[in-house]
């Protein structure tokens, strides 16, 4: 292995030492660029889900529809169809769980860089005993490790209450029935308040992340810069209005648990 | 006639790299607006030598913005309130009579303290050391209009070339990261077609060794903000992406041999 | 003893090639066997000690500084000439030699400077080659423009930061040699004596400024690039390490001081705007290509500057000198700035300036076109002294900028003691009594690139075989000793004032003796004031602190101490040269029109100084400058 190594003669003393380097790719991952790459790579993936999560959520608001000459929550229906992805070519669930154990590994490495990141950054600075003033560090970039924190520990609620059905949290819970479940916890309102703190610190941690990457990935152009920003915000933005409309929608009582009935009006 | 100041100053004092630091408390009186921030020191110091007190050490030198010596934390950030200026080039105009001042040392856990405000930044030698050059023996150079480079290219390395060593970068950023540096020196070279061979080389060399001093980029901007040179933080992400497009083709150039 | 330059025999443009070919060289598996000092690592130092490395040397470096880049090289604002001709508007290599010679007044050697202008041409190559970004033309091709009045464009630059990036260039050179292992680069190490063994250099006493430690270093040969003196003015646009120290211990082991006198001043940098100004920034002279120079008729004027009409404005170079009008060369300009000055007509609230306006040039160009040419120059100024130059005009005046006198060398720039070499501005120079614009940085790079590398072989040769003379040798023990005494001296005196009072009232007896104007009666004042000064200043001298730490303080007695018997020195050169030429200005010697007037038959000679003793005069010794190809004529800018 030809790696290059770092010779250095001068007379400072670093304060790390350099790993011994691992075959490629893993020695990408040995270095904090490398890193802050793969947390940008699994912060796109994350992205990608929390996209398409909050989309399918959206089907809660088309209520019932009639499905093989039954009424049933269309949201339910959208349910199906992900454990059924790519059936028969796979069976049944098969894709979801790769699908998941992807998602799975994104999160995993997604929060061990960080973890490790934070490390190597915490040892690296030293606390200024001034007040030291900020001019370019915003609420988002300063907060994302809080706000990463919030989002891992509600996702563990998150499964527990409307994916797993621990009973000591959602007694209602019932396998499949993704609207009812979701309209009878929603309903309680704290589970309501945890949503909206979670999905509030998950939109602060998009805005900073989601720009961020662009920055880890080495995707600049002077002509494109400002967009990035945009994308960032508007993505924060976009995630924030869907999936705080679904609390807000349970608690008001525009979507409520029950028996899926196909309305005359609707016809 | 120009105006003069009373001012309060909190400084940080060391006697040395392993000795315990304090702020001390000084009065600078009838320090006119038009002495730079630099010779408010000097004249501090001077009262300070006739009490008999040790004057403050403070890094300084060409007192023209130019070669990076000088640097300090003031009232919380690095070189001072005016966006673009060295600690050098800050006048106290900029002060109001009255103003409590709060001048701390660079901090990060590479740059010690060597005394008072004068802190050690020989890890930014290391990362230029460790690739930061395009190898051409003196002598072995063609005629210099052989190689045309576009007027932009020129500029835009020109940009990052601007950076004149200081650590501010470092100074401000809550990491204590050396992107900012690291990269300048990275876009000034490799975008030059002078540094094209050593292109990647140099990447992943300067790269992992500022990995092995400082802390790792999160994208706050910070180190723009403070530059006295403002150079953009667009480099750091070409620095990203050749980092990476370096370990492919370092691995590709070992194949060769 | 006769100083014998070397310079080769033959034709002018022969010399240097042949000389090459002469000297003896040192094979190249040999060259690793020989051990350099390099003390300084500016432009001169750090491009001396890369290629001494790459040619197979084992180089020392040493720097004051935290890093190698930190040296004022990098301050150089304007340019750096070369003899490229790409512009072809008639530059060559005579050329350049023509009007750098001429420039210095006729007081350098023919020979070192056709060299400079040869290997002017090769160190563009160089630069371009090390990543140095030039400016360049739409085309891709470099950039040229025309500086100090030259009437080629020859000059290269990146943007206002040309010193700086060929510094960076040199820098980065120099650090790849530190990390091929070729290169030991020692920083915060200050030279503090220059150790002798058989009449020959052996090495040198070094303090490490971070912990005190004395230690001694040892080579086969010991180059000084440590740059010039005008910290010698208290103010100048140096900066404010700068200092003489080096050279000095060097000239009082007996290295010959040549030209002390020969000192520049810069016309255009901002003046002192209070008692505790630290050091004055220089402007580019360009602004001088758009801007009026005038001061008020009235030395009570109280009108604003706006406010007073044509009719009350002196326009003093304009109205002298009607052909060059505002573009007189730089020591033209300063004197009558000086001039006016002194007659109390300065401006500003200290009267210690004139004006330089560019009403005119916006009334005529526009303020866009005006501010597009001088932007960088305008912010600059607005953020030192807090005036808008398009609002009111600029307050200017002449500050020390680069000194011409430095250690005498010979053709292969070593020194009257064999084995120290001196390069760079700390060198007496090819610049004569005065340089040409963009000239500083072609110099320093010249030597360190092109000249030092080939001719150190010829002394390094001889010693093959030989080890250095040890550190443990009672030669160095002697001078560490004598270093420590100093220190110790400087500890203990425990008087009254600071160093930099000492420093500060040192200058102003050097910039109003020996500044722009010399006569012989303020010279003959200046060596007994300097000397009833410097007695003052080892008796009341207060040094706090201690020597095992960092100690601005006592780091700058060291330099002090040697700026008072410099400045001793420079008076009596300026004394002894009873003529005026380039930036050295006698009353006694001037035209009807007040002009330079030089002596050419008492005076075309190089004055080298040889010291004795603290208290005794150095005795000069000349050396006759032959010119063969040029004829000497008497400069007239009417």
């Amino acid at each position: 292995m030809a790696a290059p190594t770092v010779h250095q003669k001068s007379a400072s003393n670093p304060i790390r030492k350099k790993a011994k380097e691992l075959p490629f790719p893993l020695n990408l991952y040995q270095t904090a660029v490398g890193k802050k790459w793969v947390m940008a790579l699994t912060g796109l993936m994350l992205i990608g889900f929390v996209v398409f999560h909050a989309i399918g959520n959206l089907k809660l608001y088309l209520g019932a529809v009639e499905h093989n000459g039954e009424a049933v929550w269309d949201i339910d229906l959208y349910g199906e169809f992900l454990r059924e992805l790519l059936v028969p070519l796979f069976p049944r669930t098969y894709l979801l769980w790769f699908l998941r154990i992807g998602l799975i590994g994104a999160f995993g490495l997604h929060i061990h860089s960080a973890y490790t990141l934070t490390r190597m950054n915490l040892s690296s600075s030293s606390r200024y005993q001034s007040k030291q003033d900020w001019l370019a560090a915003n609420f988002a970039s300063r907060t994302t490790r809080v706000t990463g924190i919030i989002i891992a520990l509600y996702l563990v609620f998150h499964l527990a209450d409307l994916t797993w059905g621990i009973s000591a949290i959602s007694p209602d819970w019932e396998r499949g029935e993704v609207h009812n479940n979701l309209a009878y916890s929603l309903a309680r309102w704290w589970v309501a308040l945890i949503y909206i703190v979670a999905n509030i610190a998950l939109a602060v941690h998009l805005f900073h992340g989601a720009w961020s990457m662009f920055q880890s990935l080495g995707l600049n152009n002077p002509r494109w810069n400002n967009l990035r920003r945009l994308v960032a915000g508007g993505l924060a933005g976009a995630i924030l209005i869907a999936n705080l409309s679904f609390p807000i929608a349970i608690l008001a009582g525009a979507v409520e648990p029950g028996e899926p009935e196909i309305s005359a009006s609707e016809g | 006639m120009s105006n003069h100041l009373n001012l309060t100053l909190q400084i940080w004092r060391q006697d040395g790299p392993t000795a315990p630091g304090r702020f001390e408390t000084y009065e600078a009186r009838n320090i006119p607006d038009d002495a730079s921030f630099l010779e408010m020191l000097d004249v501090v110091n001077e009262g300070l030598i006739e009490q008999g007190n040790v004057p403050i050490e403070f890094p300084h030198d060409c007192r023209e913005g130019i070669c990076g010596t000088c640097g300090v934390m003031i009232n919380g950030r690095a070189h001072g309130q005016e966006k673009g200026t060295a600690t050098c080039q800050l006048h106290m105009r900029k002060f109001s009579d009255g103003d409590t001042i709060a001048i701390e040392p660079w901090r990060a856990a590479a740059f010690p303290v060597v005394k008072d405000l004068v802190v050690d930044r020989s890890p930014l030698d290391a990362i230029i050391e460790a690739g930061g050059f395009i190898t051409a023996p003196t002598g072995t150079a063609g005629d210099a209009n052989d190689t045309p480079i576009p007027k932009e290219a020129a500029d835009s390395a020109m940009d990052a070339a601007a950076c004149i060593g200081c650590g501010a970068c470092v100074a401000a950023c809550p990491n204590s990261a050396g992107q900012l540096f690291t990269s300048a020196k990275l876009w000034h070279l490799n975008s030059l077609p002078q540094g094209q061979p050593e292109r990647y080389k140099r990447t992943e060399e300067m790269v992992e060794t500022m990995e092995q001093f400082f802390g790792s980029c999160t994208n706050h901007g910070e180190c723009s903000e403070a530059c006295p040179k403002e150079i953009s933080i667009d480099f750091i992400a070409y620095m990203n992406r050749d980092y990476i497009k370096s370990k492919r083709t370092n691995r590709k150039l070992a194949g060769q041999r | 003893m006769v100083l014998d330059s070397k310079i080769p025999e033959g034709p002018l443009a022969e010399k240097w090639d042949k000389h090459k070919f002469d000297i003896k060289l040192v094979n190249p598996a040999n060259k690793r066997k020989f051990k350099v000092l390099v003390v300084g690592t500016g432009l001169a130092g750090s491009s001396a000690a890369a290629t001494l490395a790459e040619l197979g040397y084992e180089v020392e470096a040493f720097t004051f500084h935290d890093s190698p880049r930190r040296a004022h090289s990098i301050a150089a604002q304007g340019g750096i000439n070369g003899a490229k001709n790409y512009r072809n508007d008639g530059d060559s290599i005579y050329r350049l030699f023509y009007d750098t010679i001429k420039g210095g007044d006729y007081r350098g050697r023919e020979a070192n400077t056709y060299r400079l202008a040869q290997v002017s041409v090769d160190i563009i190559d160089q630069m371009a080659a090390q990543g140095v970004p030039f400016a360049r033309e739409y085309g891709g091709l470099l950039a040229n423009r025309s500086f100090g009045g030259a009437q080629v464009s020859r000059t290269f630059y990146a943007r206002g930061q040309t010193g700086q990036q060929l510094l960076l260039g040199a820098y980065q050179q120099m650090m790849g040699q530190v990390h091929a292992g070729k290169v030991k680069l020692h920083t915060r190490m200050e030279m503090l004596d220059l150790v002798m063994k058989d009449g020959e250099a052996a090495g040198i006493v070094c303090r490490n400024l971070l912990t005190g430690e004395i230690t001694s270093h040892s080579g086969h040969a010991v180059v000084l690039a440590t740059g010039g003196y005008g910290n010698v003015f208290y103010l100048s646009t140096n900066a404010m390490t700068c200092n003489v120290s080096a050279a000095w211990r060097a000239h009082r082991k007996g290295a010959y001081f040549a030209n002390p006198c020969y000192t520049q001043i810069h016309p255009t940098c901002i003046p002192a705007a209070d008692e505790f100004q630290s050091k004055l920034t220089l402007m580019s002279e360009s602004l001088r290509n758009d801007g009026r120079i005038w001061v008020p008729r009235d030395p009570d004027e109280q009108r604003r500057a706006r406010d007073i009409p044509e009719a009350d404005r002196y326009y003093y170079l304009e109205e002298k000198y009607p052909a060059f009008g505002n573009l007189v060369p730089r020591d033209v300009a300063s004197r009558n700035a000086k001039t006016v000055v002194d007659q109390g007509l300065g401006v500003g609230p200290l009267k210690n300036g004139v004006y330089l306006d560019f009403a005119a040039a916006i009334d005529r160009d526009g303020l866009d076109k005006v501010w597009e040419r001088y932007s960088n120059l305008f912010e600059m100024y607005e953020r030192i002294t807090g005036e808008d130059p398009r609002e009111m005009p600029m307050r200017i005046f002449p500050a020390t900028h680069y000194t011409m006198g430095g250690l005498w060398v010979d053709y292969n720039l070593m020194t009257n003691v064999p084995g120290l070499y001196a390069c760079g501005e700390a060198n007496f120079s090819d610049h004569g009594a005065n340089r040409l614009g963009a000239s500083a940085l072609m110099q320093g790079l010249a030597d360190g690139y092109f000249v030092l590398p080939y001719t150190i072989g010829d002394s390094l040769a001889g010693k093959l075989g030989t080890d250095p003379v040890s550190t443990d040798d009672p030669v160095f023990q002697e001078a560490e000793q004598g270093v420590r005494d100093q220190i110790n001296t400087f500890l203990s005196i425990n008087g009254t004032q600071s160093p930099d009072y000492f420093h500060r009232e040192l200058g102003k007896l050097v910039w109003n003796y020996i500044g722009m104007e010399r006569d012989q009666n303020g010279l003959e004042k200046a060596v007994s004031e300097i000397r009833a000064l410097r007695e003052e200043f080892w008796k009341d001298l207060r040094v706090l602190g201690n020597s095992d730490t960092l100690n601005s303080s006592l780091e700058k007695a060291g330099r002090v101490a040697d700026f008072f018997e410099l400045a001793e020195l420079m008076a009596r050169d300026a004394l002894d040269r009873e003529e005026s030429c380039g930036g050295h200005f006698r009353a006694e010697s001037q035209t009807p029109e007040g002009e330079a007037l030089r002596n050419d038959d008492d005076f075309a000679h190089v004055s080298a100084w040889e010291w004795h003793d603290a208290d005794t005069p150095q005795t000069k010794h000349a050396e006759e400058l032959i010119f063969e190809n040029v004829k000497l004529t008497q400069r007239s800018y009417k």
